[in-house]
């Protein structure tokens, strides 16, 4: 009983103690990123590994959640005789909530892992070391411009899955199906506002991004420096970004869209 | 003779609990090449590092050309490893950079340099350690003996006034292991540089280094140079230098002992 | 990979991402749904608002005029209030009637203006006075119900 509670006790401290670190770890992050815009071909690389590495996918994925929101919606809506609102579902439910989640999840597995990989691997091979001896910040160097990359990735790779999934939700629906065309991108543009659903799916998208991307980043520098140490580091990024963006998504969501 | 570049004074260093380093005191001279010597783990690395400042002692000081590392802030700590150069163990070359951007590295985060003039210094250093026609090569494309004398040309890249060495022997075969430690020995005299090898290879290092520092037990267990270490009567440098597996174990118990014990217990 | 087929990439990436955003804001969304031109405030007391909610529709002849912004309870009049801003571009008679309509059978409920004949116009502020409250199902359906029972009741007596 009492070592259940200790357990409890030493979890909670690890947990603020990781809280702490990460904070410090993302204000550093932010101090010394001077460099990712001075020197912007550093991000732009960044940008190239996490954001068109990821394009496929996203493209991919965007489009077979268009599809199969468009082949269930329009069985559910038929039924009360509503087929034409299957746009406005199709869209509210991208723009909204899967666009910036599904996006999120895939973009942490594809390129938040990457990143953590790339950097746990300069640490075990004490790349960051000798860059630290060069008189070289690796944060400014390596961390910073990775994390932006990221952070900058995520909204863009969102918006292009939920475009992709509109286009998936009207190929199922107007060009297999039948639905109406006019009635399919009407009713969505009067049941969609720009300010309260895009935008809001937009900074949710954004973030997602912040968090996905510091965390791979800090799992990274964070790691043991061992081939053990990295494939553990991986698999917590991935994991925590899952759980962070579902977490944000929820407390998000519970205060944008409430009434 | 001139003040020393690098001194150590009763340097006390831990990692938590585990005391690494008890109370070493040594010093590196100008246009010497110096070698620090002990079995694994002994704190050999700990101590670069702490001359590096990526660690700070926990007691006494580390002071490089005159200043106390420890009490540097980071502008001027990094001011000051600009004068520095250090090699890794297995070089820690970048891998996403091929061997010309690895070496151009530092000459690019630091300098305004235009690349005409980039591309000359890197083809010297490059050349300085034999390596010029390799320039296009990514350092996966490498041998062991080749990473490590590329990582050489990026760590003299900036023409350091101190050169560190960590385990620089390690895992070379034979004729790599000539090349590097005839080029630490060249380019430490070229350079007017000082260098610093931590090292468990003693053969190689007797040829090359000017003096040698033993540390056991977080303390200098002995010092001095080539000629005197080989020529050393104590029994704990007698067994490193010669590699006796069977010898006195460490130092307290000179191998006199040893035998008249023996011969006791069996009389 | 050289530097300048890396930029390439990116800029395309980059272009893709801020048309997707575009697609979303100009054909998904309606930018100009929420574009109402120099907002004023009129407000109307019912009886009963049904499920109207905030940010909900207001039309005037089925065309989109503006917006509810705010509901709340009338402590004093025992009535709710709610408050809407209209596009300054319409102008309504002070005699106009407002409802609380429902767009189609099961839709989302909106505030309906039917302009009446009065020469003056409601100015920034004011209150509707005629109004008509939401058709609430279930009090329709045990007024039918009423109904069905009384008529039962008469038949068979004549």
């Amino acid at each position: 009983m009492v070592g259940a509670i200790r357990r409890l006790g030493a979890l909670f401290i690890n947990g603020v103690w990781q809280l702490g670190f990460i904070t410090r770890f993302f204000w550093l992050i932010l101090v010394y990123s001077g460099q990712s815009f001075t020197r912007i071909h550093l991000t732009l690389r960044e940008l190239y590994f996490s954001g068109v590495m990821s394009l496929l996918i996203i493209l991919v994925s965007g489009l077979f959640v268009g599809l199969v929101l468009g082949l269930q919606g329009y069985e559910t809506l038929q039924r009360y005789g509503a087929s034409d609102s299957l746009g406005t579902l199709v869209a509210l439910s991208l723009v909204r909530e899967l666009g910036p989640v599904v996006a999120g999840l895939l973009f942490a597995s594809r390129a938040g892992s990457a990143v953590t990989a790339e950097i746990g691997l300069m640490k075990v091979t004490e790349q960051l070391k000798a860059m630290d001896m060069m008189a070289v910040s690796p944060i400014a160097r390596v961390v910073a411009p990775r994390f932006w990359g990221g952070v900058i990735s995520m909204p863009l790779l969102a918006a292009l899955f939920s475009a992709m999934g509109v286009f998936g939700g009207w190929l199922i629906g107007v060009v297999a199906i039948g639905v109406d065309d006019g009635a399919f991108w009407s009713q969505m543009q009067s049941a969609v506002d720009f300010r309260y659903d895009v935008l809001n799916g937009v900074i949710k998208s954004c973030v997602f991004g912040v968090a996905v991307a510091l965390i791979a980043v800090f799992e990274g520098y964070d790691c043991v420096p061992t081939a053990e140490g990295v494939s553990r580091a991986i698999t917590r990024t991935v994991v925590s970004s899952a759980l962070a963006i579902l977490a944000l998504d929820f407390v998000m969501t519970s205060f944008m869209f409430r009434g | 003779m001139s003040e020393p570049l690098v001194r150590l004074e009763n340097v006390r260093f831990a990692y938590g609990q585990r005391t690494i380093l008890r109370d070493i005191s040594l010093s590196i001279p100008r246009g010497q090449v110096v070698a620090i010597m002990g079995g694994s783990g002994s704190g050999k690395t700990t101590l670069l590092r702490l001359i590096g400042g990526q660690e700070k002692a926990v007691g006494g000081r580390v002071t490089v050309d005159g200043q106390d590392v420890a009490g540097l802030g980071r502008e001027a700590l990094y001011a000051l490893r600009r004068r520095m150069g250090m090699l890794f163990q297995f070089g820690a070359l970048f891998t996403d950079m091929t061997v010309f951007d690895n070496v151009a590295f530092p000459l690019r985060e630091h300098t305004d340099l235009p690349p005409e003039l980039i591309n000359d210094l890197v083809m010297m250093k490059l050349h300085a350690v034999g390596l010029r026609g390799a320039a296009r090569l990514m350092p996966g494309e490498l041998s062991g003996g080749m990473a490590r004398r590329v990582a050489l040309a990026r760590t003299i890249a900036l023409d350091p006034m101190l050169l560190m060495y960590d385990e620089p022997f390690t895992g070379l075969d034979p004729i790599s292991l000539g090349v590097i430690g005839q080029l630490i020995r060249r380019l430490n005299d070229a350079l007017g540089a000082s260098s610093v090898i931590v090292t468990h290879d003693i053969q190689e290092s007797l040829q090359i280094v000017d003096y040698i520092y033993f540390i056991s037990e977080g303390r200098v267990a002995a010092e001095g140079t080539p000629e005197a270490i080989r020529n050393s009567t104590d029994p704990f440098v007698h067994q490193f230098v010669h590699a006796e597996a069977d010898g006195p174990v460490p130092f307290h118990y000179p191998a006199g002992d040893y035998a008249t014990a023996l011969v006791g217990g069996s009389s | 990979m050289s530097r300048t087929t890396l930029d390439l990439w990116v800029g395309v990436f980059v272009a893709m991402g801020i048309a997707a955003l575009l697609f979303l804001a100009l054909k998904v969304g309606s930018i100009s749904g929420s574009d109402i031109q120099a907002p004023y405030t009129l407000s109307a007391r019912f009886d009963n608002i049904g499920g109207l909610k905030a940010r909900a529709p207001v039309k005037v002849a089925g065309v989109l005029v503006g917006r509810v912004t705010e509901i709340r309870y009338d402590n004093e009049r025992f009535q709710a209030e709610v408050v809407f801003s209209v596009d300054g571009r319409y102008k309504f008679p002070t005699d106009t009637f407002a409802n609380i309509l429902t767009s189609g059978l099961l839709g989302e409920q909106y505030v309906g203006l039917d302009p009446g004949g009065e020469d003056k116009l409601l100015a920034p502020g004011d209150v509707i006075k005629k109004t008509q409250s939401a058709v609430v199902l279930e009090k329709l359906i045990s007024q039918f119900m009423f109904n069905k029972a009384a008529e039962g009741d008469t038949a068979p007596a004549k």
